[in-house]
């Protein structure tokens, strides 16, 4: 069994021709995190070029409004802040010194919502390097300014019609563009997904975001939060929010997937079984013939059928608790916290605020208790999407 | 006999190898079992049957094209291991399966090895289980007697070569090209020296595939690998033409792979196998 297991679930599900490349990346990101330039440089770009760290903003309107009289106190890490738009300029920076070490001179990422897409473009253009990002049609239709923002910055974007045209089949592609140009390429995958060693490399990258949050919130409130909410697609923001509480056995951990519509779901924790797809065994949407079922969600970043390994374990394990809500309800929460806070977030963070309005309104809640949201990305890139559900 | 015991036959009689690779219920399941039947009566010495799965990253536009319309007509892996016993009772190669993991899994390890021991199969090939993972699939299908093959990649270290030839079987699965299957065809003075890297480490017999299209580069493979795997090409030419057409239409090919590569084999003359000396 190799390295980079999370309890049953992880591993190097691919091809022969993939192994020594994922065996330098684990050498590199060994050797980097050894090197107090490597964190030094990291450290500078996050604050000078990313504007890190995010705010952790008091949402008192929508505290009320979720919260009734339970006099709860929301809290929004904002990582919608950060220079692009999301969290995921956290892990594309580390990732592109990474590249840079192991002297590659082109990325490919593939992208959903386009976030990691746009993150990605921006770091290939920030390193000097070629980028070329594969997204699903399905996708390049219902995200379209982020498609304008990728061009921009230089990238080739390259549709992928097979399968759902989404996220999943633009991994199929990445993949098999990294297989292809394996020797000049590196493959900036963008969630905890994926091979060892990337699981474990993003959610470092990511974990930015709760030691951030860790420190914030005890200079605020003097005490840990009693719960943290998060989206899960991949997982990226959310594993980037849990893990440095992990230990806090106090800390109560709510991940929420995405529960679609009669036209289907993304919730591979609460409706999958083990799996491998995308080079690791973690919950999975499939069939009894082991086939990959499509999933679906509004949220295009959360629209994929797998998970990474280490929510499997965690899920498993009974540390964090998987909830879902549905298309609706996230559309919901997205104008909630556009009218209540000015705050217009990402359908895929509307997901986690979703949740918070049920956590809120039932027995899960306790009275006083302060919650700490991950606002992983903001929502521009949804409002010609969201106009077109509103008003048909 | 055992795969291992027919490719070792085959090398000591100086014969070339031929693999073909067909995706099974491609493009109908009817005219999979015909086209398995041409090549054999071709000459195919091993034929690869492909288990169609949702998210192939090992292969080109052709097998995923070929892969989706066979799920889309319903073909499961139970149903590609009762193909394979009909088949297996009417022609002589031996067969061996290419599947990705998670089909696998999802049946057991253990009860599709027992099955795919039961409907005659001899060998099986995992396109995304390296060496790292390969202990459990590995142990359990030998454990029923079938051969699990080893690939290797112009990407693989000399000392990945060592391990996994050492512990290799059968033949080697050497993937010519960096990329996926029948994309690009390989430089032959590439394919030459891969294969000499990989001689260096084992006797058992180097199989070429990966963009291999042609009878000139089969022969040319051929002068240094033991054998050789063709399967985009097969499935290219068969959806070029109508099904019924379609098994005559490979037929054809291998029948000029066949002559070619045993052109190759009559020029040579046979050598003993150097003696490893480490």
């Amino acid at each position: 069994m190799s390295d980079g297991r999370f309890g049953v679930f992880g591993g190097q599900f691919v091809p022969e021709t993939l192994m020594p490349c994922l065996i330098q990346l684990s050498e590199t990101y060994e050797d980097a995190r050894e090197d107090p330039a490597f964190a030094e440089e990291l450290h500078e770009l996050f604050r000078h070029y990313s504007g890190r760290p995010t705010p952790l903003y008091h949402a008192e309107r929508l505290s009320r409004a979720y919260g009734g009289s339970k006099n709860c106190r929301i809290y929004l890490k904002r990582e919608d802040l950060n220079h692009t738009g999301a969290h995921k300029i956290n892990n594309c920076l580390g990732q592109a010194l990474l590249a840079r070490r192991m002297n590659k001179t082109r990325i490919v990422a593939e992208t959903g919502a386009g976030q990691h897409g746009v993150a990605t473009a921006t770091v290939a253009a920030l390193f000097d390097m070629s980028c070329t990002i594969y997204m699903g049609e399905l996708d390049i239709e219902r995200q379209h300014p982020n498609v304008l923002r990728m061009k921009l910055l230089g990238a080739e974007i390259v549709p992928v019609s097979s399968g759902s045209r989404t996220l999943k089949d633009a991994t199929n592609e990445t993949i098999r563009d990294w297989v292809t140009n394996v020797r000049t390429t590196h493959y900036i995958i963008g969630s905890t997904v994926g091979p060892h060693p990337y699981p474990t490399i993003v959610r470092n990258l990511q974990s930015i975001i709760g030691d951030e949050a860790r420190r914030q919130i005890v200079q605020v409130e003097e005490r840990l939060p009693d719960a943290l909410i998060a989206c899960v697609g991949g997982g990226s923001n959310s594993i980037g929010l849990f893990y440095p509480f992990l230990e806090d056995e106090d800390v109560r951990m709510y991940g929420v997937e995405a529960g679609g519509s009669e036209q289907g779901h993304s919730a591979a924790l609460g409706e999958g079984t083990p799996g491998v797809l995308h080079g690791s065994l973690s919950y999975l949407l499939q069939t009894e013939d082991g086939q990959v079922k499509s999933a679906h969600s509004i949220a295009a970043g959360l629209d994929y059928p797998g998970v990474g390994p280490e929510h499997s374990q965690l899920k498993d394990s009974g540390r964090v608790a998987y909830y879902s809500v549905t298309d609706k309800e996230a559309l919901s929460a997205f104008q909630d916290l556009s009218r209540l806070e000015g705050i217009i977030p990402a359908l895929e963070s509307s997901h986690a605020l979703a949740f918070a309005k049920q956590y809120l309104s039932d027995s899960r809640s306790k009275p006083g208790e302060v919650i700490l949201i991950n606002l992983s990305g903001r929502g521009d890139k949804d409002v010609e999407s969201v106009e077109k559900v509103l008003n048909p | 006999m055992t795969l291992d015991e027919h490719t070792k036959a085959l090398r000591d009689s100086g014969r070339k190898a031929l693999v073909a690779f067909l995706t099974a219920g491609y493009p109908d399941e009817r005219t999979f079992v015909e086209m398995v039947k041409a090549a054999s009566r071709a000459g195919c010495d091993v034929i690869e049957i492909g288990i169609p799965f949702s998210d192939p990253i090992a292969d080109g536009p052709i097998i995923q094209e070929s892969s989706t319309k066979a799920l889309e007509q319903g073909i499961t892996l139970k149903r590609c291991i009762e193909l394979a016993k009909e088949l297996s009772s009417e022609i002589t190669p031996p067969l061996v399966f290419m599947s990705y993991i998670n089909p696998i899994l999802r049946m057991g390890i253990d009860r599709f090895a027992k099955d795919a021991d039961s409907a005659g199969v001899r060998g099986v090939i995992v396109a995304d289980v390296p060496l790292e993972e390969s202990e459990e699939v590995r142990s359990v299908v030998s454990e029923f007697g079938l051969t699990y093959i080893d690939l290797l990649a112009p990407t693989s270290s000399d000392d990945r070569i060592d391990t996994i030839a050492s512990g290799a079987n059968g033949f080697i699965y050497l993937v010519s090209v960096t990329g996926v299957t029948g994309a690009n065809s390989p430089e032959a003075s590439d394919v030459t020296r891969f294969v000499e890297r990989v001689r260096e480490k084992t006797e058992l017999p180097l199989y070429v595939g990966f963009g291999i299209a042609s009878a000139s580069q089969a022969r040319s493979a051929c002068e240094s690998a033991d054998g050789v795997i063709i399967g985009s090409a097969l499935i290219k030419m068969a959806r070029s033409v109508e099904a019924s057409e379609a098994p005559e239409k490979i037929e054809t090919f291998l029948r000029q792979v066949r002559g070619a590569i045993d052109e190759v084999a009559d020029s040579a003359t046979p050598v003993e196998n150097p003696e490893r000396t480490e």
